[in-house]
């Protein structure tokens, strides 16, 4: 009796040592990638240079070439790693497009002025006087004519035809004032032309273009019953491709309004912005916030973003959890089954570092594997998989996954994490078998 | 129940296998649920009462609002038996993270038009007759700690205070529940005197977000809804009148392609669950040919044999998948109270069955081919080892 419970201690010791290793791996692979890479490389020296690395990689080798035989076995190990890295990476460069979508738009050099308290265009609400006001204020830059480089501009909402489902959403017009082709130097016009100002006309942007129906060029649109003809196609790399864009005072008109929901600014460096914030907050007459661009669609690309990869990252480690322990029963299943044979090598004299290092090599090659199909599968899915969703101006928000390279090394970390975590344990185990008896076993 | 006491012991012969697999079941069927009250949620918001109630818009977009003026022409349609409006408001309690729906709505009629809004009567007078009252949702009043007699300041983002201040306040005066629990969903909301806002707000005086209209028969809802649309054709307001599920299911369209993405990830998590699942049954099943074959040699018929085996997989699924939903059932309101309820879903029946449904189907696809075969075995050939 003490004999067992003195054998189940010994043998539990390992599993702790095991246990403190997986938590020290992971913490520094997550906290310093540069130093696991290091000892990475240390290790293949080791592995090349010294008599029980090759040892070890001779074990390694043989343990490899049996995989095809387990097939079965070990395809559990790549194709459960596979989904987690496929689903993590998709998620996160869901997260990653919308995101470099609508930071895109903003910059340091351009300001938007909105009504105090008005959390995004749409609600925000400017009347005549006020921007006048606004664009006469100090900090703002001059165009050659001396005129401020400032654009009150009108935005709303109109229910077009999804092309996808055919159902009504979103589409956001905006009116522009003639400084908005100097405040946005990246929008350029990539058919057609310019809108004419006073005209009912407007131009598209692609992303908008390729989301809804009727927007094609000659095709003409109806806002508040009125049918506006569409001129031309714009790109801009950003959120505004989302957009159509017409002459301010025209689509004001049309939705009978006589204000403005915001005004964007160029200002004259981006120190301006303080120069400008006091004087808008200094005058009585105005009840407005001044932000930069950089900061009002940073703020409004944050909450969703930050929505997905909280999702993505929940839903990766669930997934993570079912395929650690999927890899646990794959290699303590293919340990079981070697087990004759690795108590041979060990009665002929291999120390049980070989053993562990060998066992750990081979799950840490079918995560790898595993890894990089996920990885690959996720960029030949997603990558430039265009969507769209309801951005905070109440409107649809057309943006493109984007699989970064850092993406995909994240999806290859969290592989040889998992292939660590299914490897460890099963490696000890062999390693700590006892010869005699693993001799014995069938 | 006879076989009972042997499919425990099959279950327990390796404990480490079993409870490995048990627990990426689970883990399997944990997400499973959870994504799925997501989808559920945005499928089919949680409104089974109304089905007599239809919701008048703006026909241009959501943003655009109707004329108060429209609410006797649209009474006095044939088939129309009640009609109440409300209006988006979009204040914000103390940060924009604490979001909650609130509504300006003419109180009397609006909560007749959803008696699945439960309030005590003298707290429905009180906001009937409080000209800056306030009534919330139960679940809102227990996120804030709010009670009866509090006020609410709610920072507008749409409608400035005439008065020039940057806060409306209210007089909380109610609290109401839902009357089921399938729509607890309901009481997230705040709900105040749409006379009071029309008077205090800056702009668009005189009109209403959107019309609530209960028809006499469920059946004519569609005549009455164009009914309604053609007496407002070529004016300057168009409507549309939609049913209010119909009315629910396009916001939810416009969040747009999640659903899809949300069912891509099933699948990949479920085409991995079946393969780990089967590959460990299949080779259990395999290391224990001589035992099963020493079974039929006492005299286990053939089907005996199928069946111990295919209930050794339903066993492990369904123990495994109900452990999980019952984790997705008690992570989901975690969640919700860590997101400050953005993600706030509940696991409903519907996604419990699609789940049992699941792990039978999974058990029987797993669990078949291994057990088919245990069935076949020639008891000379597997013990003799061949």
């Amino acid at each position: 009796m003490t004999q067992r419970s003195s054998a189940a201690l010994k043998s539990a010791l390992p599993m702790i040592a095991a246990s403190l290793a997986v938590a020290a791996f992971v913490g520094g692979w997550i906290l310093t990638p540069r130093l696991v890479g290091g000892l990475g490389a240390l290790f293949l020296g080791w592995l090349l240079l010294t008599r029980t690395g090759r040892q070890a990689l001779a074990v390694a080798r043989v343990g490899l070439s049996t995989v095809p035989e387990r097939l079965g076995a070990t395809s559990v190990v790549v194709v459960g790693i596979a989904g987690v890295v496929g689903v993590l990476v998709a998620l996160q460069a869901m997260a990653a497009g919308f995101e470099a979508t609508l930071t895109g738009a903003g910059n340091d050099e351009t300001a938007l002025v909105l009504r105090a308290a008005a959390n995004a265009e749409l609600s925000s609400a400017l009347d005549r006087p006020s921007t006048t006001l606004v664009a006469q204020a100090p900090g703002i830059a001059r165009d050659a004519d001396g005129q401020p480089v400032a654009s009150a501009e009108v935005v709303v909402v109109a229910s077009v035809p999804k092309q996808s489902t055919g159902t009504d959403a979103n589409l956001e017009v905006r009116g522009v004032g003639h400084a908005a082709w100097d405040l946005r130097p990246q929008v350029r016009i990539i058919a057609g032309r310019r809108f004419r100002p006073g005209l009912r006309e407007l131009i598209v942007g692609q992303g908008a273009l390729r989301q809804f129906s009727g927007l094609d060029i000659g095709d003409s649109l109806v806002l508040n019953n009125q049918a506006w003809q569409i001129v031309g196609v714009f790109a801009s790399g950003d959120t505004h491709e989302s957009e159509v864009w017409g002459d301010a005072e025209s689509i004001a008109g049309a939705y009978r309004r006589n204000g403005f929901q915001s005004v964007a600014v160029r200002l004259t460096s981006p120190a301006a912005l303080e120069t400008l914030r006091s004087a808008l907050s200094a005058d009585p007459r105005l009840r407005v916030e001044v932000q930069t661009t950089r900061e009002y669609y940073g703020k409004q690309s944050e909450r969703l973003t930050r929505v997905i990869r909280a999702v993505g990252i929940g839903v990766a480690v669930l997934m993570a959890l079912g395929a650690v322990f999927g890899a646990l029963n794959t290699m303590y299943a293919a340990v079981a089954s070697r087990a004759r044979e690795i108590a041979t090598l060990r009665a002929l004299g291999f120390t049980g570092l070989p053993v562990v290092v060998a066992v750990m090599l081979e799950t840490m090659t079918l995560a790898a594997a595993g890894g990089l199909l996920g990885a690959g599968i996720a960029w030949a899915l997603f990558h430039g998989f265009t969507v769209s969703t309801l951005g905070s101006n109440f409107s649809q928000v057309v943006f493109q996954f984007q699989v970064t390279p850092e993406l995909l090394i994240r999806g290859l970390q969290w592989a040889l994490g998992i292939g660590f975590i299914g490897g460890i344990f099963p490696a000890l185990r062999a390693a700590s078998l006892p010869v005699t008896t693993a001799l014995r076993e069938s | 129940m006879k076989y009972l006491p042997l499919l425990f012991s099959a279950l327990m012969r390796k404990k480490m296998r079993t409870l490995l697999t048990l627990l990426s079941v689970a883990a399997a069927f944990a997400l499973f649920g959870m994504l799925d009250a997501v989808r559920v949620a945005f499928s089919a918001p949680q409104s089974v009462i109304g089905i007599d109630r239809l919701i008048t818009s703006s026909r241009l977009s959501l943003i655009q609002p109707l004329p108060y003026a429209d609410l006797a022409r649209i009474t006095s349609t044939p088939g129309v038996k009640a009609v109440t409006y409300a209006s988006w408001f979009g204040g914000i309690y103390q940060d924009p993270k604490n979001f909650f729906p609130n509504f300006p709505v003419e109180p009397e009629s609006y909560l007749d038009m959803y008696p699945e809004l439960v309030l005590p009567d003298a707290q429905r007078q009180a906001f009937i007759k409080t000209r800056t009252g306030a009534v919330v949702g139960q679940s809102l009043a227990d996120l804030f700690g709010w009670k009866v007699g509090d006020k609410i300041p709610l920072r507008p983002t749409i409608y400035p205070h005439r008065d020039g201040g940057d806060v409306w306040t209210f007089d909380l005066v109610g609290i109401f529940k839902a009357a089921q629990p399938e729509l607890r969903g309901s009481e997230k909301q705040m709900l105040f005197n749409h006379t009071y806002f029309d008077e205090g707000r800056e702009i668009g005086q005189g009109t209403v977000g959107w019309y609530v209209v209960r028809v006499e028969d469920p059946a004519r809802a569609d005549q009455v809804a164009q009914a309604i649309d053609d007496q407002f054709d070529n004016s300057a307001f168009e409507t549309r009148t939609q049913s209010e599920r119909e009315f629910q299911l396009s916001f939810a369209k416009q969040i747009g392609d999640i659903g899809l993405i949300v069912t891509a990830i099933m699948a990949a998590v479920f085409f991995t669950l079946v393969l780990l699942t089967g590959n460990t049954m299949a080779q259990s099943i395999r290391e224990r040919i001589p035992e099963l074959a020493v079974l039929k040699t006492l005299g286990f018929t053939n089907r005996a044999v199928l069946v111990l085996v295919l209930s050794e997989a339903l066993a492990m699924l369904l123990i495994g998948g109900l452990l999980g939903l019952a984790l997705a059932d008690l992570a989901l309101p975690i969640i919700g109270e860590a997101s400050s309820g953005q993600l706030d879903v509940a696991l409903q029946p519907e996604s419990w069955t699609l789940g049992l449904g699941l792990m039978l189907i999974i058990g029987t696809l797993v669990g078949l081919p291994p057990a088919l075969k245990a069935m076949r075995l020639r008891i000379v050939d597997a013990l003799a080892g061949r």
